[in-house]
């Protein structure tokens, strides 16, 4: 499948590659999360913030296909007709995961297999979808690898030998090598450092426009915030209480709890 | 007299024929039908406790009771040889319940169960193999959840098999996998081809003989029907090889056979034989002579059948 996705088109089709509307889903009593409705379009990246707890790691699961919601749809339009990924059968959504989509944990040991070398890591999604070829999959893990600022040298090393911050870049790798339109993020820049953030940042701005990529990105820093992601959804206790554009709903914070969230960051 | 046969009208025979009941036999024969009808599926299957340990053969031996009858002929081996105590002990198990003839010739065989090798004589039409599995599912290494091997077995996902490749030729610079080395059967089920070495896998593929897997303690019973293809994993750069000796085997002199190496003095000295010892047997018989074979044959190791 060719992913990419050049500007002309974008231009010329407007459809969102993700819309969802009404996700809900309880833990029997409790909320997680309620009739969350949205549309993601290609190329933009979504933050979704809150305090813990308010449900944003819930609705992510949702939306990325790992939890089913209770009630509502979630539609991507990927390929040719628009898909209800919890209408198709399980295989069809595997399929997406890990060609179409790609999900980077908040813990690095959730997203990559500690026993498995680096390059392992990065170039398991490739053999998935069918690549045989040793030495193409290892220069694809290679050019990977330098991307997310990992020396060439470690390759061979497994994650159980890295650091936090580089098993979370070996994660991103790991995810981005698929060339995915679509990537969930759940505080992926928790455990970088600033320069590393701030690299990162960047590559995700080059890849947003190289190959389309779009993001859903949970995070309770505004700052990463406010430098990755276009628009923001802010929830609390399941509810989305406020979203629009980044600048407006930080610099203009209308709902008494965005402005509770926006005055409690600590300016050095 | 022997243990299925009453000794008299009155009073009933201590074992049915072959050990298991009949019932068992059908159950066994089930599953085998089904593993036969998709070639590298793993069949789930009711093991029966045995008379012997687990890990030795108890998946084997409940396959071969279910598919043995009168006019059969067993040959067992263990590691390549007809002399070891497995396969001395399921020889006389078959020759105690179920009369069965048994020999140590490949050709004249019609139901070979083996452990870790398939003998060097081709298999023919009519023969049937029977693999002792330890771990039949070749993922589980590498994904602990069943649920979840299912399910790649079920959409054919089998990329994480490729990693481990991979990660052997990362490490080592080739595939290190020397036995129980995966194959793609009839290009649908990855398989554990059971503990055999790869130099065996070849004779896996297009085989005219049955060739049937049994796991007594992982419960599952799987098959390669004659004539299908099994193809072992490699990559396009890496393809798949099998080992390969510097020297000939010591006793027969065959260059072409699996050959084990025994460490024979406390001084390091070795020799290579065939694991095959029929093979082995067959081949002095017909005259060739391996440069230790006078020794061995001086200390009575081997009877020298050459010997003028």
């Amino acid at each position: 499948m060719n992913m990419q996705v050049n500007p002309q088109e974008l231009t010329l089709d407007p459809a969102p590659l993700l819309s969802v509307a009404g996700v809900s889903r309880f833990y029997g009593e409790r909320i997680g999360c309620a009739d969350v409705s949205f549309d993601l379009w290609p190329g933009e990246v979504l933050g979704i913030v809150g305090e813990s707890g308010s449900g944003k790691s819930t609705l992510l699961r949702c939306l990325a296909g790992i939890d089913r919601p209770d009630a509502g749809q979630v539609l991507f339009r990927g390929g040719a007709e628009p898909l209800d990924i919890y209408s198709v059968a399980e295989q069809e959504r595997r399929r997406l995961m890990r060609t179409a989509w790609g999900i980077v944990h908040q813990n690095p040991r959730d997203g990559l297999r500690m026993d498995v070398s680096a390059g392992g890591n990065v170039g398991e999604r490739l053999m998935d979808n069918g690549a045989r070829h040793y030495r193409k999959i290892r220069e694809a893990a290679l050019d990977w690898l330098q991307r997310v600022e990992i020396a060439a040298g470690r390759i061979d090393d497994r994650p159980r030998q890295f650091s936090g911050g580089m098993q979370q870049r070996l994660q991103i790798a790991r995810v981005l090598v698929s060339e995915p339109r679509l990537v969930f993020m759940d505080e992926p820049t928790g455990g970088l450092d600033v320069s590393v953030q701030a690299r990162l940042l960047d590559l995700l701005r080059v890849l947003v426009r190289d190959l389309g990529l779009a993001a859903i990105i949970v995070t309770h820093d505004l700052a990463v915030a406010r430098l990755l992601t276009d628009r923001l959804m802010v929830m609390k206790d399941g509810h989305v209480v406020e979203q629009g554009l980044t600048d407006q709903v930080l610099d203009d914070p209308h709902h008494a709890y965005t402005q509770l969230l926006t005055s409690a960051v600590l300016t050095v | 007299m022997t243990l299925h046969q009453s000794i008299t009208e009155d009073t009933k025979p201590a074992y049915n024929y072959a050990y298991l009941d009949e019932q068992t036999k059908r159950m066994i024969r089930r599953a085998l039908l089904k593993a036969v009808a998709v070639p590298g599926y793993q069949v789930p299957f009711g093991s029966r406790e045995m008379p012997l340990a687990r890990g030795w053969g108890t998946g084997g031996i409940q396959v071969t009771a279910a598919i043995i009858g009168p006019d059969d002929t067993l040959k067992v081996i263990d590691q390549g040889a007809d002399d070891t105590t497995n396969a001395v002990s399921i020889r006389r198990f078959f020759e105690r319940t179920a009369d069965a003839r048994t020999t140590e010739a490949t050709e004249e065989a019609t139901i070979i169960q083996t452990r870790h090798r398939i003998p060097e004589a081709p298999l023919k039409a009519g023969q049937i193999m029977v693999y002792q599995v330890p771990q039949p599912e070749p993922l589980r290494k590498l994904e602990p959840h069943e649920a979840e091997t299912r399910k790649m077995h079920a959409w054919a996902e089998y990329g994480l098999m490729q990693v481990k490749l991979y990660e052997n030729i990362a490490r080592f610079g080739e595939v290190t996998t020397t036995y129980d080395y995966p194959v793609m059967v009839n290009g649908r089920y990855v398989m554990a081809p059971s503990p055999i070495p790869k130099f065996d896998n070849p004779k896996m593929q297009m085989s005219p003989a049955l060739q049937l897997f049994g796991a007594g303690r992982e419960k599952r019973i799987y098959a390669v029907p004659p004539h299908t293809s099994v193809r072992s994993l490699d990559f396009e750069d890496h393809p798949f090889r099998i080992q390969s000796w510097n020297e000939p085997c010591a006793l027969c002199a065959a260059a072409d056979s699996y050959l084990d190496e025994v460490v024979i003095d406390d001084q390091g000295a070795r020799m290579f034989v065939c694991s095959d010892s029929h093979h082995c047997e067959t081949r002095r018989a017909e005259g060739h002579r391996g440069a230790m074979l006078a020794d061995a044959s001086a200390l009575h190791l081997v009877e020298d059948e050459a010997k003028p």
